[in-house]
């Protein structure tokens, strides 16, 4: 390949070194970029206020686009839009891949069929955090951050939840709870139903994964959603095109998607994606040049995970229109060997992210609106495999937030008689926690998102 | 991965020795074109021109029956001018897979490789970027020969025995990792009824016996079969009884009447979206069945089935795309750009999000479109035409003759008309609403630098 001019213009140039760090950052475990902007700390404690932050992120633009480019920006009408409405109620889902051992996480020291079945994994009786609502059960050290949470009543427990007749693929038994329901055929997330339902016909962002692709469970059939690994990265680099041209060609991403409608599945899922990603690039590009996070917050460092959490409380101070997010917790939970190895590491640094993401809210006084399911695919099989364990029935879950009530839903089931495959008994079912938040979160009839939902009695999850 | 077979009729009707129908309707540049970017990367310069004048059974044949190894034609790929080191260098085993399917001379090989790449899918999260090398060898040199071969092979490939913990299945302590996704993912589907969980216990003892070394100097080597640690003891697996092995347990899977019908209609999802129909499947299965489980007659029968050429578009995955972009622009792989670009369109090669592969149905969403967006730039940075001849280029150009030239410029590729009409509106309202007689010709050139760009991202660009 031969090497051409030089001189495609400076802001070429300048994105090309902005792309190549963050992939850098991306590509590297602990080297994150830094979460704070300099010269813009914000007021202690309190966090910014939706009005602070909304001047703040347009002179960032200004400083971007140039004075007068932001006009009249989808921004601002989201902002302004978001803003006549009441604040809505959020529901951030937290994915541990790969089925993590919630006898781990919980672990039944009280039983001593426990030590029998985990002759090289038990947790011993003096080690980790009493769990107060159970003294047969004791938080796993790497948990602390949820045992904080929960002594300030503010996580709800599942310390079996499942379904009957568990399947223990993960991809099936994945899908089951991203579908909401036992029905391998399922196309649409439960939370893309719900969406459907009860969201806007053009607000990408009612829908968020925080990642690199979309999350199943968003997954919607007639409203947009969308998929962003950070808010901060999403800008559009534009070789050989500057000026009074630039802007034109990054809105004419979205117009490329607006044929007629077509028939042809592939086409238009490829006509969708450019209609959101165009009416995304335009939401986000306030916070192109970063975001901060309240005095006295902090995160962990080095993983997608704390930093996606550290963005997603500035965009809700933002007051962007965010309703349900999905997000994967750090690391990999299909300890099949090595448990002890893996396990502690991605479940502290999970928890601690899930601690600092609710000190956050509480910073910027959003905590009464926004609640985070924990969940996994499965649990893991009570009998360890030797420096492992491999898949199971019932898991365990949670519910986090200032509104949770803070109380276990349903006991847990002893070791004493497992299922007929050795598993863990399940004493709670997903569906009936999905009626739950649908009912008293949403304040939505559940009957028409969750398949059978009256035959799944909904617990108790808010406080009174 | 391709969506999973559903499952077969409750009474398998009895196989007739039939076969798909006789292709139909005209195979022209178009059809060739499309035939390229299903089974392959797309034309470079001329060769659907060549493909069309073959004929279909010819140029199917050309495809499937290269002769002699393949010849890698164009510069050696590079980073900041070195040689790659694949084995060794982060995101250069992508690249190394990458350079193949841009230089090849026998394309369907390499879309081959990548096939069993995401059938197979493993990751260097598992095991070594050079272990994923010398299996990327092995998918690549059984890739239209015997799926028994290719099943015995993988079984024992180092990878894989890394990747799900075969090594750590023994007697007595018994892992299931590999047992389930030797059923569920590679040979049979999961929700058919085609085993049981007993199966994937009896299956996984069946398997025991491999081992391997480790040395901070070699890392994972030397790696065997101990008969000491295989489970020598009498198994019940599908029904029948016996001391199984590792063998056994391969014959039982691919003899097992679910096998045919999940390898075709799971190797038809990777060409074709809809899924085929029921006497299509027993067709192909009677090909697949009567050759003695060779894949290359599958292939050529899917090939050349009318529904490739007369059904909906299919979008292509991003290693494709990729792939397609650099042979069309005959451009060498010389910079790791292309790796951190592919991992923000969602498929860094070696490293699929699953054992499962990677989700063919979801490639589109906000986030991997622009990684598809970063694709095209870091292509387009040094092939705009520079700023320094913007005074030079056409300042009577017409909308028309602009999205004329950027189609060519890309080889002129197949489009929908809403896309030329998308493109064409954009073409006539972007340029600035009074320019100075200077700048005629310079927002002309910016025009069809942007022209390029958004025609590669476009929503028919991403389709085939």
């Amino acid at each position: 390949m031969t090497p051409m001019e030089a001189e495609a213009g400076g802001c070429a140039g300048l994105s090309r070194s902005r792309l190549l760090r963050r992939a850098a950052s991306a590509a590297l475990p602990g080297a994150g970029l830094p979460a704070i902007e300099a010269g813009m700390p914000a007021p202690a404690g309190t966090g910014l206020t939706r009005r602070a932050f909304v001047s703040r992120a347009a002179g960032v633009a200004m400083a971007v686009y140039g004075a007068g480019k932001l006009g009249v920006g989808a921004f601002e009408e989201g902002i302004a839009a978001a803003a006549e409405r009441p604040a809505q109620p959020v529901l951030v889902s937290v994915f541990l891949e790969g089925g993590v051992d919630s006898l781990s996480v919980l672990a039944p020291t009280g039983d001593p069929r426990y030590a029998r079945l985990r002759p090289n994994l038990a947790l011993s009786p003096d080690d980790g955090f009493a769990f107060g609502e159970d003294p047969g059960l004791r938080w796993h050290p790497s948990a602390a951050g949820l045992r904080v949470l929960h002594d300030e009543g503010k996580v709800s427990v599942f310390p079996a939840i499942g379904y009957s007749g568990a399947n223990q693929s993960h991809f099936t038994s994945r899908h089951f709870w991203e579908v909401g329901a036992t029905d391998p055929g399922g196309r649409l997330g439960w939370l893309g139903r719900y969406l459907d339902r009860h969201g806007a016909p053009d607000n990408p962002l009612q829908g968020l994964s925080l990642g690199y692709d979309l999350a199943p469970a968003l997954a919607a059939g007639s409203v947009p959603t969308a998929a962003v690994s950070k808010p901060d990265d999403f800008d559009f680099w534009t070789p050989g095109v500057w000026g009074r041209m630039e802007e034109p060609t990054l809105k004419a991403i979205g117009g490329l998607g607006l044929g007629a409608d077509t028939s042809d599945p592939g086409l238009a899922q490829a006509r969708s994606a450019a209609v959101a990603t165009g009416r995304l690039r335009d939401q986000m590009a306030p916070f192109q040049d970063g975001y901060s996070t309240p005095t006295g917050v902090s995160y962990p460092t080095g993983s997608d995970f704390p930093e996606r959490l550290a963005a997603l409380a500035a965009m809700l101070a933002a007051g962007l229109p965010l309703r349900c997010v999905s997000i994967d917790a750090a690391g990999g939970y299909d300890t099949h060997s090595g448990q002890e190895g893996s396990l502690p590491r991605n479940l502290k640094l999970t928890c601690d992210s899930l601690l600092a993401f609710q000190r956050d809210l509480e910073a910027r006084g959003l905590a009464g609106r926004v609640l985070a399911h924990v969940w996994s695919e499965f649990g893991r099989r009570p009998a360890e495999n030797g420096s492992g364990t491999d898949h199971g029935a019932g898991g365990c879950s949670f519910l986090i937030g200032t509104a949770a009530r803070g109380t276990m839903v349903g006991e847990f089931p002893g070791l004493a008689v497992l299922d007929g495959r050795d598993n863990l008994r399940s004493t709670s079912d997903f569906r009936g926690l999905y009626r739950g938040l649908l009912e008293q979160w949403f304040g939505v009839d559940a009957g028409p998102i969750i398949p059978s939902a009256a035959s799944f009695a909904p617990p108790q999850l808010l406080k009174p | 991965m391709p969506p999973a077979p559903q499952p077969p009729g409750s009474t398998p009707a009895p196989q007739p020795p039939g076969s798909t129908p006789a292709p139909s309707g005209a195979f022209g540049v178009r059809e060739a074109e499309r035939l390229l970017w299903r089974a392959g990367f797309g034309p470079s310069p001329g060769h659907a021109e060549a493909l069309a004048a073959m004929g279909l059974d010819a140029a199917v044949t050309s495809l499937t029956r290269p002769s002699g190894a393949p010849t890698l034609t164009g510069a050696a790929p590079t980073v900041d001018d070195a040689p790659l080191e694949p084995r060794d260098a982060w995101g250069h085993d992508h690249l190394w897979f990458l350079d193949r399917m841009v230089r090849t001379d026998q394309p369907l090989i390499e879309r081959m490789a990548l096939i069993w790449h995401d059938w197979f899918a493993t990751s260097t999260d598992g095991a070594s970027q050079a272990h994923l090398l010398d299996q990327n060898e092995l998918l690549r040199r059984n890739s239209l020969g015997s799926f028994e071969t290719m099943a015995s092979e993988v079984t024992t490939d180092p990878a894989m025995i890394l990747w799900l913990n075969a090594g750590e299945n023994r007697r007595g302590r018994i892992n299931e990792n590999y047992s389930r996704e030797l059923m569920e993912l590679f040979t049979l589907g999961p929700d058919r009824g085609a085993y049981s969980e007993t199966d994937v216990r009896e299956l996984a003892r069946a398997l025991t016996g491999w081992r391997h070394d480790w040395s901070s100097e070699r890392g994972d080597h030397n790696f065997r079969f101990d008969p000491a640690r295989h489970d020598a003891g009498a198994k019940t697996i599908f029904g029948q009884t016996g001391n199984f092995g590792w063998q056994d347990a391969l014959r039982l899977c691919l003899g097992n009447p679910a096998h045919a019908s999940f390898f075709v209609a799971k190797l038809w999802g990777y060409f074709i979206p809809a899924p085929p129909s029921e006497s299509d499947r027993r067709a192909l299965e009677s090909i697949y069945v009567g050759s003695g489980l060779q894949i290359r007659p599958v292939v050529e029968a899917i090939l050349k089935h009318p529904q490739l050429y007369a059904g909906p578009r299919m979008v292509k995955p991003p290693a494709v795309f990729l792939a397609g972009l650099l042979r069309n622009r005959r451009r060498a792989v010389d910079t790791d750009a292309w790796t951190w670009a592919s991992r923000l369109a969602g498929q860094q090669l070696f490293r699929p999000p699953s054992v499962a592969g990677w989700d063919d149905e979801r490639w589109l969403d906000t986030s991997t479109l622009r990684g598809r967006w970063v694709m095209v730039s870091v292509l387009m940075d040094d092939q705009t035409i520079p700023s320094d001849q913007m005074k030079a280029y056409d300042a009577l150009e017409t909308p028309e003759q602009a999205v004329r030239r950027a189609r060519d410029f890309w080889g002129d590729p197949a489009m929908t008309p809403e896309g030329v009409a998308a493109l064409t509106t954009f073409a006539a309202t972007c340029l600035p609403a009074a320019m100075a007689n200077w700048e005629q010709p310079y927002y002309r050139g910016l025009r069809q630098n942007a022209l390029r760009h958004l025609l590669a991202t476009s929503p028919d660009l991403q389709t085939s």
